[in-house]
């Protein structure tokens, strides 16, 4: 079985979680005998690919702008600096599917392409080679932007989900927001919970925080779909009860100047860490000096993050919109709005430490068993499904 | 062949969801009566009134038939506070004169694994209750969940008791039929469930993969009948019918006709005060501490985590300096199911503990009851609740 993938970022060039989420599935498909050919829009001015060495994994790169997570106007901002990309982020999008397909030839058997940016390029394969295209959703225009989507890329999302053969979708409750906002039928979704990846070296990191206060983590991009501000008032909530905690934002994002004064103007300017945007390591060493995360997410169609937290030996608080909370039982579930249920369970869980404890040790043997085969092995079904027709 | 048929009815107070660390200090109405209202209404409709009057219709209609119960002090409670109508239909029960109702902790409480004084209480306010309610004075012991040991057994003959129910698990009593009275080394008779035929009924009634379903009152009677020994103690969650095993199930039709069908097979019935009179078979010692819970039948659903012990610990450490007027608040908080409600080992187990368990997780489950503790604490002016240990606190 060969497959033709199309995504958008691959370790170490990434900025959410989708990187790790592809990383995670290529290895699990190429674990089970599955040829990957990956396609990724690097921009070779600012890195060259040093691609990851998986077996049966071949990296392909294409000169573009393309960013995750990226909106029209961001891309214009980088855009300014360069001439030989596409005038706006659709041009761009649209650019980078044709010179994708300019590097394949057709031994493959199937195609699978990542969220909006890729499905344009998954469609233009689709159709010359006459191949089954399996559009995959990590989350929708509605997740990203918390209601708020940007119609042009609402657009471009509903076109490829209508065209594949299959969609897949992290969770239920990502499958029935791409049927309710996109119409999709439910028979053509196949729900596919994420794994992590059990081998990294650096979940083993420890790091003691050069305070002595107890610390809770907010770890991901600073943007409405995170619910960064229920962070702040969670944070104002707390401190105003207990002074022995602290409170570490980590991530990089649109609201984090708002976010940065809103803190201060709560009066937490020394009780609030914000560390920007950390890679590799970094995020290790983050999740192991707090005693607790939390995932106060808006929308959150999967959340890995929870579960790269758990696997650093850090409980959870977890948004009950998210799609992690269909398989993750040993953990704190609220409501992301509810800032006094999540304030209560700092206060309670922190000074009474066998919850945690607890929580700690039942919550690590449960992710050991979300192994990186078992989202592969749906995968592969699906591959067979559509490949016999 | 006798058969000894035993209810337990029992339900808790169970603690606010959202009592919280805002509350210590303001707000000591710990436990959701709400909640726990419709809880309990909803169970009585589904099953203590119809099994009531069902039980009612068959003690009419069958002068051999006999029954036990034991219903604990928080369930009484409720009743009278929720839903009068139950309480009067176990007493319309009580008034055939065929119908023992026995003895545990009023709190349905590990008491005695804590605090033997405070055990020694409850029975006490139990048996009280009993009497009040029922006009009788019981003879016969059970403890929560049938946590036994050989302690246990030389205790409460201490405090009177003709004899005391206890789990008939093979760790205790290896080749040995359940089926016969047996005694502890103290002397006192020794009622042995018999899991397998009981946990017919209660658990593999309506299950679809088990090779005997459908379970007739026939085929049940004839396994009765043919069981060995002298005796077959059915031991049951009164919930069994009708909430545990849905109306749907059949299980009041089984019930229904099951009395007649044992008769049929020349089954008599005893209650268990009646079995003292029988010869002990056998001395059966017991030092661990066995129960009817879980597939492990010991105290681990109870006290096999961390957040258990510290909860158990710091609230046996609490108790010396509760004031009078808060000392049921401190009781309510002893019942033992705020601890099931803690168990995290749950997945293995199947969906037992999540039975009328209104908490999200275990966590959640400890966090309420910490803080309802912790302002108990405050109202009795305790800073620190100590570092005890539940090793240090519970002897075997």
């Amino acid at each position: 079985m060969n497959v033709l993938m199309f995504g958008w970022e691959f370790p170490p060039y990434k900025t959410g979680g989708l990187g790790t989420a592809c990383y995670g599935l290529t290895k699990g498909l190429s674990q089970q005998g599955i040829d990957v050919t990956f396609v990724v829009p690097f921009d070779s001015e600012d890195v060259s690919p040093a691609f990851v060495k998986l077996v049966g994994v071949k990296m392909l790169g294409v000169k573009s702008l393309l960013s995750p997570y990226q909106t029209g106007k961001q891309y214009c901002s980088v855009k300014n600096k360069r001439s030989v990309y596409g005038c706006d982020l659709f041009a761009e999008v649209d650019r980078y599917a044709v010179e994708a397909s300019k590097l394949m030839n057709s031994s493959f058997d199937v195609i699978h392409a990542h969220d909006w940016m890729t499905y344009r390029a998954g469609i233009l394969a689709k159709k010359r080679f006459k191949k089954p295209f399996i559009a995959h959703i990590h989350a929708t225009e509605y997740d990203r932007t918390a209601g708020h989507p940007d119609l042009l890329i609402v657009e471009r999302e509903a076109e490829g989900l209508r065209c594949a053969d299959f969609v897949v979708a992290n969770s239920y409750r990502l499958k029935e927001e791409v049927m309710r906002f996109y119409n999709i039928p439910g028979r053509k979704i196949v729900v596919v919970h994420w794994a992590i990846d059990h081998d990294d070296p650096a979940s083993n990191v420890v790091h003691v925080p050069g305070w002595k206060e107890k610390t809770v983590l907010f770890l991901g991009r600073i943007t409405v779909q995170k619910g960064p501000d229920y962070f702040v008032e969670l944070a104002s909530k707390v401190l105003n009860y207990c002074n022995n905690v602290r409170f570490v934002m980590a991530g990089s994002g649109d609201m984090l100047p708002s976010v940065i004064s809103k803190s201060i103007e709560c009066g937490l300017s020394d009780k609030m860490v914000f560390t920007g945007l950390l890679a590799g390591g970094d995020v290790h060493k983050a999740f192991s000096m707090a005693d607790l995360f939390v995932m106060p997410s808006v929308s959150e169609p999967f959340g890995l993050v929870a579960l790269e937290s758990i696997k650093n030996g850090t409980p959870c608080i977890i948004s009950k919109q998210s799609g992690v909370s269909e398989v993750l039982h040993h953990c704190f579930k609220v409501d992301f709005w509810d800032v006094d249920k999540m304030a209560n369970i700092i206060i309670s869980a922190l000074s009474n430490k066998e919850v945690l404890d607890e929580m700690r040790a039942r919550s690590f043997e449960e992710v050991e068993r979300m192994t990186l085969d078992i989202p592969a092995k749906k995968i592969i079904n699906l591959y067979n499904k559509v490949v016999s027709g | 062949m006798r058969a000894c048929l035993y209810f337990q009815v029992h339900q808790p107070f169970r603690i606010k969801k959202n009592y919280s660390v805002f509350d210590i200090g303001k707000n000591n109405d710990y436990f959701d009566e709400q909640l726990n209202a419709s809880l309990l209404q909803k169970v009585a409709s589904k099953s203590y009134i119809p099994a009531n009057a069902l039980l009612l219709k068959l003690l009419q209609k069958h002068e051999e038939l006999k029954l036990s119960f034991s219903i604990t002090g928080t369930a009484l409670d409720q009743f009278m506070m929720f839903c009068p109508e139950v309480l009067h239909g176990f007493q319309a029960l009580c008034d055939t004169g065929r119908v023992e109702f026995l003895n545990e902790t009023y709190y349905h409480s590990l008491a005695f694994l804590f605090d033997r004084q405070e055990f020694d209480e409850q029975v006490e306010m139990h048996s009280r209750c009993i009497k009040k309610l029922f006009g009788q004075k019981p003879k016969v012991f059970r403890n929560t969940e049938l946590i036994y040991n050989n302690s246990l057994a030389e205790h409460v003959k201490k405090m009177g008791f003709k004899a005391v129910l206890s789990e008939g698990a093979e760790k205790v009593l290896g080749w040995r039929s359940p089926n016969f009275v047996y005694a502890s080394p103290s002397g006192i008779s020794l009622l042995m469930k018999n899991y397998k035929l009981s946990d017919d009924i209660a658990f593999r009634f309506s299950d679809k993969k088990w090779s005997e379903y459908p379970l007739s009152s026939e085929k049940f009677a004839n396994w009765v009948c043919n069981a060995g020994g002298d005796l077959v103690n059915l031991f049951l969650d009164y919930e069994t019918f009708g909430e545990h095993q849905w109306a749907e199930s059949g299980i009041f039709r089984f019930l229904e006709k099951l009395p007649k069908e044992l008769i049929k097979n020349k089954v008599s019935f005893v209650t268990p005060s009646e079995l003292i009179s029988l010869p002990a078979k056998d001395v059966v010692d017991v030092p661990n501490f066995v129960s009817w819970a879980d597939v492990e039948r010991d105290l681990s659903a109870w006290m096999g985590n961390k957040m258990q012990q510290a909860a158990l610990a710091k609230l046996y450490a609490l108790k010396q300096h509760v004031p009078k007027e808060s000392i049921g608040d401190w009781r309510m908080l002893s019942t033992s199911d705020h601890f099931y409600y803690m168990c995290t080992k749950w997945f293995a187990d199947g969906d037992v503990h999540k039975y009328f368990n209104p908490y999200d997780s275990p966590y959640d489950c400890f966090i309420s009851f910490m803080n309802a503790m912790n302002d108990l604490a405050l109202r009795a002016k305790v800073s620190e609740l100590g570092s005890k240990t539940t090793e240090q606190w519970v002897r075997v």
